[in-house]
């Protein structure tokens, strides 16, 4: 079977003089949702950028279908990979539904406003991601947890087929990061391909088939979340001691505990 | 809402907010016939408008009718016929006697018409190319002026006035000058591959203060007596020598490039959410970044070339536009376009009444603009950040 996405050999370099990541490899199907973790600062929002094309790799490739990223044009890649970035910084006070119906873009030509249709796409991203209290607040007046929803119902109105998400959980309480996991589980179930980085093994445990940890410059390891999350991994990645520990009964799913120094 | 109480369903706000402008517009296109120097009462300025359009369409009417003069009188001829219905026609068309001095008719039609046609065209103009300068560098505090343009604009009209060049010249200068220094200040920009908005602004403060000490140059070695004052005149701005002329050369540019930058209002949005997002929505935004500052400093360039350098209307009528109708361009667009005629335009009925002489445009735009600009920082602040 053709993956749907795959990397190959992916190097790159702000300066050209220092790699943030070398000679990376993976691929991603159909219905993947794919965690990497990782400590701060290795490269995870770079590897990122660099596949829906706001990076351009140094050396290797990135393909789509069998497409070379860097040969489509931007509108083409927008209707295949959607970005969600982790930060962001509002200027205009447009309102949630006005920055939601932008991730229609890509489907309009040049000189063309959305359409009666898009605002239907628009509006049921909205009702998914669970902002239709907020839809006709001006943006800049929301939390940062209530502006990552927002952003997450862009990237739902875009349709793409591959997903990108830099930390969707980083700003949100407890029950807006299971209802996100939900919704990217829900995703892949339609065969969305997911690629989120984050700093909760938890939730690769959650929601990825494919957890991958990234430490100097490359993946540590990669793998299920069963095979790639031990104790023994996470504390080669964070430096830290971390349990990874079994809940049966109706849990039923592998939890981490971080240790205290104290502790152990 | 005591909208439910009427028994009239209250029509869409946006449409009612652009039915407003438009009205005033129009309001303050016809108060500006008819205030100035020259008493002509409205009634008059109705006839001889009337009078003048009618006139337009007579003689519009009379060529087919002296067409066919030769056959007039042989009405069997389908020809004669023709000439003799159209001449009909005309009579029928033409009950308003000009009971007025033609010396009315001259300031209406030959001063005030284009005077104001020229400073709509221009405050539309400054006012389309602030907007989009604001969101396309996402900041509010900037405006058409920011890349350079009116300071080449500048260098070329004290270059065109210090060679004694006729006005035509001068245009021409201050138009090319000031494409001339946002076109460096583009290339500059290109040498810095990050941060695209922000590089491209600190270019044109680069650009902006070196074609600055260019004209204080030309300032400096200008003749104090008669050289002088008319660069100084040209750069506070001023429509005094507003033709219909003007009208003609610079509408066209002026209009393409509007209707450009009204047509990509969406992406406008979109680029207003910064490069990487706007990117990551599928917007080549260095091609569109490009498009957006070609026409807007199109536009600046052929307005600043006939009326000389007119300050804040394209920092100010934005802000006023999107308190009305909000930050989105597609409503925006048109709001500042209909706000900045209507501004201008009034600016310039203080500038020629307001004492005995003409008040340069800049000083009584700085004079409005400045406390305005003061409200609406108050007013707006929670919506920047």
């Amino acid at each position: 079977m053709c993956a749907k996405l795959e990397v190959s050999k992916a190097t790159f370099s702000y300066n050209g003089k220092r790699n943030i990541f070398e000679d990376i490899s993976f691929s991603v199907d159909e219905g993947d949702v794919f965690c990497i973790l990782g400590p701060n600062g290795t490269g995870k929002s770079t590897l990122l950028r660099c596949l829906c094309n706001l990076y351009r790799l140094q050396s290797g490739s990135i393909r789509i279908d069998g497409h070379e990223i860097s040969q489509m044009s931007q509108s083409m890649l927008a209707r295949n990979v959607g970005f969600i970035p982790q930060i962001h910084t509002p200027t205009f006070p447009y309102t949630v539904l006005e920055v939601v119906i932008m991730g229609r873009t890509p489907h309009l030509s040049m000189i063309s406003v959305p359409s009666e249709k898009d605002y239907i796409v628009a509006e049921e991203a909205i009702r998914m991601a669970d902002i239709e209290d907020i839809k006709d607040k001006p943006y800049t007046e929301l939390s940062g947890g209530q502006m990552q929803m927002v952003l997450l119902a862009r990237v739902l109105a875009q349709e793409p087929r591959i997903l990108l998400l830099d930390e969707p959980t980083s700003h949100l309480d407890i029950s807006h990061q299971i209802h996100t996991i939900e919704i990217t589980r829900k995703l892949a179930q339609k065969g969305i391909s997911l690629i989120m980085t984050s700093h909760f093994p938890d939730h690769a445990f959650m929601a990825s088939k494919k957890v991958g940890i990234m430490k100097n410059r490359c993946f540590m390891e990669m793998g299920s979340a069963d095979e790639v999350i031990t104790e023994d991994n996470l504390k080669r990645a964070y430096g830290s001691d971390i349990k990874v520990v079994y809940l049966g009964g109706d849990i039923g799913r592998k939890i981490t505990v971080p240790m205290l120094k104290s502790q152990s | 809402m005591s909208g439910e109480h009427l028994a009239v369903k209250p029509i869409n706000p946006d449409l009612q907010i652009k039915l407003v402008l438009v009205a005033l517009l129009l309001a303050v296109f016809f108060t500006s016939l008819f205030i100035g120097r020259y008493d002509i009462d409205p009634f008059t300025i109705v006839m001889i408008l009337l009078a003048g359009f009618i006139d337009q369409v007579v003689g519009f009417l009379s060529w087919p009718a002296a067409a066919f003069a030769p056959w007039q009188h042989s009405l069997s001829h389908v020809s004669g016929f023709i000439a003799s219905f159209f001449d009909m026609i005309a009579s029928l068309v033409h009950p308003i006697y000009h009971t007025w001095p033609p010396v009315m008719e001259t300031v209406v039609w030959e001063v005030r018409f284009p005077r104001s046609l020229v400073a709509i065209l221009v405050g539309s103009g400054l006012a389309v190319s602030g907007t989009t300068f604001q969101g396309t560098f996402r900041n509010p505090l900037v405006s058409e002026s920011i890349l350079g343009v009116s300071a080449g604009a500048g260098v070329g009209a004290a270059l065109g006035i210090l060679l004694d060049q006729n006005s035509y010249v001068i245009q021409l200068f201050a138009f090319g000058f000031g494409m001339l220094a946002v076109a460096m200040t583009f290339m500059i920009s290109r040498i810095y591959r990050s941060n695209p908005t922000l590089v491209l602004v600190l270019s044109g403060v680069i650009v902006g203060a070196l074609f600055s000490a260019i004209t204080s140059l030309f300032k400096y070695i200008a003749d104090p007596y008669t050289k002088l004052p008319d660069i100084v005149f040209w750069l506070m701005g001023s429509f005094a020598r507003a033709s219909i002329k003007d009208v003609y050369i610079t509408a066209p540019v002026l209009l393409i490039s509007m209707s450009v930058l009204y047509l990509i209002r969406w992406r406008l949005n979109v680029l207003s959410m910064g490069d990487e997002e706007a990117r990551a929505l599928g917007i080549d935004t260095g091609r569109l970044r490009a498009l957006v500052i070609l026409c807007a400093t199109l536009i600046t360039a052929s307005a600043v070339c006939i009326s000389g350098l007119v300050g804040w209307v394209g920092l100010v009528i934005p802000h006023i536009g999107r308190m009305l109708v909000g930050p989105d361009h597609r409503k925006l667009m048109a709001a500042a376009i209909l706000i900045g005629g209507s501004y201008m335009l009034l600016v310039d009925i203080i500038c020629r009444n307001l004492t005995a002489g003409e008040i340069p445009v800049s000083i009584v735009t700085s004079i409005i603009g400045a406390p305005i600009f003061l409200y609406l920082l108050k007013k707006s602040r929670e919506g920047w950040s």
